[in-house]
């Protein structure tokens, strides 16, 4: 991997005109991104956090690995989807890529500049760059503030447009994202869950980032709301050539909205490669149990399905089992497993952006479900 | 026999804004061994529903019958209900974190569970049986598991301890409420395939309540669809999925994201559920509904048969034959609307298709 000089970001930064609603312009990357068109490349990214003890003096008693040595990258336009189980430091990764919480180790790179842990003023132009929109569409907007101020915020906070401006550049927004514009004025109370996500999503947009990170923005809608925020989402990408990190627990909707999928396990990327290649070829038994643990809509499907049925729950990330982190669930695991980490690496037969972190991948036409035992240990 | 026989049930709960109208005459039967999927979006009486019948619907007003076993749930008095609940009628609630004490071993969680329906068990058989049961339903070294407290158990493990807890009196019935929505995929798949083995082996009846299409496609028998408070549509469950009746039903299989149609766009259903104090005049989903026509907007549909194998019904005054996604179906489906629909129904026509996430699905 090139190393890029740290000093790339403040100085495209210094360079930033400031003020004005126009999008941002830097200067070319140093040297051209390897693989094309990327925006945002993480290289290496690991996030560890320390765990207190409770006595008078609070010594550092364990060590949460969240994230553990994660590499991705995503092009201009495109999706890519974060998938994952509870705990497994998918949205500690987003946090990272955002800039939001500093990493422990490892390199972010937006347009070719490195942009770790940047000192908060050097990363303000970058800030807009990128933007988030979260899970929960109640707890993420303040319940005393008008939407018109919420949307408006990053307005404030970067000091494009003030006044009659702004709020006509929060309606303009307000439209788009299919909410009236006259509802400037109320609160988040007065608005439904799919609506409060659509307020999430303008906010998100106000300062036309290059980068979006949904960390699970259809989790708390039913179905049929759900289906309209996906819509909406796919409607401003084509728009405006926005980039998703799309991070979702639902493996159907990862796959929807997706061009190529990353999927995490206990802070590790397990197999990571384009959509089809990953739903369609997995090689990870983890990825193949996931997929066949994820109920289809579809009863005859569900019928003839060989599910594979995990045992256990996912272990801590305080002491992740040592060899792959995933062996005392796998299925497939042997000694071997137990003591060597598995690189993340292509796999015989598989395209070279398809990689698997397995020693002993699925082949093509074998089962993994096994018949005589369903349950657990 | 039916094991649970309910007939025009209706709940309502008077509030300062209003009276909440939240199952609005609703009829259904779950038969012995069999899994009854209820399926609805958020606010549709489905939990309500089956909370009306334990009697867990404090300052609800309930009419209607539940025969359970011959015995009529609705206005029974307190103390005959809580012989039945928990030892007959179990229930799982969605989330297992709330629905154990915190400060209570689980072991002793589900040991009193068990003297609280026959005091002449001793305090060391019930918990002998707690660890039996903590073991059948796959907690690892149920011996000490059974001192631990609900959070030194993972999310899955706890519920599997309410599962135990459900079965440890041998219920007829068990009813799931939404019992693996906090879950993840692989553990979801666990617990409901542990849901399926202790059905089989005892013969329990299900009644599972979700907004999750594809745990019913999973494990359900038969399955209702309800909107704002009624049933929408009541079929076995290839009937609802691929033999559809309703317009609602036919939207909530739309709207989920299926690999067969990766990337391209999804047809969600317009707008929102509506409130349960301000429900809509005529069919309560006709604000909503691609297919609107005039008497959508006065008369209520009630279920009827429709189809031609029995059991299939739907509250819709489309055609009865008009069944599926299939061209000939939707041929049917439009000849009726453009019969049915003149000068009001076109309004609310066009207010759906003006809408911006109607994606053009409105038949005009």
């Amino acid at each position: 991997m090139n190393q890029r000089p740290g000093s790339a970001g403040p100085r495209a930064a210094a360079k930033f005109p400031g003020g004005g609603p126009e999008p941002l312009v830097f200067d070319a990357p140093a040297e051209p991104e390897p693989g094309g068109d990327v925006l945002i490349r993480a290289d290496g990214i690991t996030k560890h956090f320390p765990v207190y003890g409770s006595g008078l003096i609070r010594r550092k008693v364990a060590l949460v690995q969240a994230v553990d040595g994660v590499s991705l990258s995503i092009r201009r336009g495109q999706t890519l989807g974060l998938v994952g189980e509870t705990g497994c430091g998918k949205s500690t990764l987003a946090r990272c890529i955002a800039g939001l919480i500093p990493v422990t180790a490892g390199k972010v790179y937006f347009e070719g500049h490195d942009i770790t842990n940047l000192p908060r003023r050097t990363m303000q132009p970058y800030r807009r760059e990128i933007q988030m929109i979260f899970q929960d569409p109640y707890g993420s907007l303040n319940p005393r503030r008008r939407v018109g101020s919420i949307i408006g915020d990053p307005f404030a906070v970067h000091n494009t447009a003030t006044g009659n401006e702004r709020k006509k550049a929060v309606q303009d927004l307000m439209a788009r994202v299919g909410l009236n514009p006259e509802h400037y004025n109320r609160f988040p109370a007065e608005f439904s869950g799919g609506q409060r996500q659509r307020i999430g999503v303008a906010r998100a947009l106000a300062l036309r980032p290059k980068l979006i990170i949904c960390d699970e923005p259809v989790s708390a809608l039913d179905v049929s709301i759900q289906a309209q925020v996906l819509n909406l989402l796919a409607d401003l990408q084509a728009d405006f050539g926005l980039s998703y990190l799309f991070i979702a627990h639902d493996l159907e909707v990862v796959r929807h909205v997706s061009e190529s999928v990353t999927v995490m396990y206990l802070g590790r990327i397990a197999e990571q490669g384009p959509s089809d290649q990953v739903y369609g070829h997995s090689r990870h038994p983890y990825t193949a149990a996931l997929l066949s643990a994820a109920p289809a809509a579809d009863p005859d499907a569900a019928a003839q399905r060989q599910r594979i049925i995990l045992t256990g729950d996912v272990p801590s990330p305080i002491n992740p089992p040592a060899g792959c982190r995933f062996h005392p669930r796998c299925p497939k695991a042997q000694n071997h497993c137990t003591t060597n980490e598995p690189p993340l690496e292509t796999k015989a037969g598989d395209p070279p952006s398809h990689r698997t972190a397995c020693h002993y991948p699925v082949q093509q036409g074998e089962t993994l479900a096994r018949s005589g035992r369903r349950e657990p240990r | 026999m039916s094991l649970l026989e309910v007939t025009d049930l209706r709940v309502s709960f008077p509030t300062a804004d209003g009276v909440v109208q939240a199952v609005r005459g609703v009829s259904f039967s779950v038969e012995p061994g069999r899994t009854l999927g209820i399926v609805g979006e958020s606010g549709s009486g489905k939990t309500v529903l089956t909370q009306s019948l334990l009697g867990l619907t404090p300052g609800g007003q309930i009419s209607g019958t539940a025969l359970f076993d011959g015995v009529n749930l609705v206005g029974l008095d307190p103390r005959s209900l809580q012989k039945i609940r928990g030892k007959d009628i179990a229930v799982i609630f969605q989330d297992p974190l709330t629905s154990l004490h915190p400060l209570y071993k689980v072991g002793w969680q589900i040991s009193e569970m068990i003297r609280a329906h026959d005091k002449s068990i001793s305090k060391a058989a019930a918990t002998e049986r707690a660890i039996e049961l903590l073991g059948h339903v796959g907690i690892p070294r149920p011996a000490e598991r059974v001192n631990d407290y609900p959070h030194q158990f993972s999310g899955g493990m706890r519920q599997r301890a309410m599962i135990a807890m459900a079965i440890s009196l041998n219920p007829k019935l068990i009813i799931a409420d939404e019992p693996t929505t906090a879950l993840d995929a692989t553990v979801q798949a666990q617990i409901l395939d542990l849901l399926l083995r202790l059905q089989q082996e005892s013969g329990t009846a299900l009644l599972m309540i979700t907004h999750d299409l594809g745990v019913v496609a999973d494990i359900a028998d038969d399955v209702m669809v309800m909107y704002a408070g009624r049933a929408a549509e009541k079929a076995t469950k290839r009937d609802i999925f691929y033999a559809e009746h309703h317009p609602y039903t036919k939207g909530l299989l739309e709207s989920i994201p299926s690999s067969s149609a990766a990337g391209t766009r999804l047809r969600p259903i317009t707008g929102q559920p509506p409130s349960l104090i301000h429900i809509p005049a005529g069919c309560a989903f006709h604000p909503r509904c691609a297919y609107v026509m005039d008497r959508c907007l006065t008369d209520e549909p009630d279920l009827h048969p429709v189809g031609d194998a029995g059991g299939h019904q739907s509250a819709c005054w489309l055609p009865v034959s008009a069944l599926g996604p299939g061209a000939a179906a939707e041929d049917l489906r439009v000849q009726a609307v453009e019969l049915g629909r003149t000068s009001r129904a076109a309004q609310v026509a066009e207010a759906i298709a003006a809408a911006p996430e109607s994606e053009g699905s409105v038949i005009r």
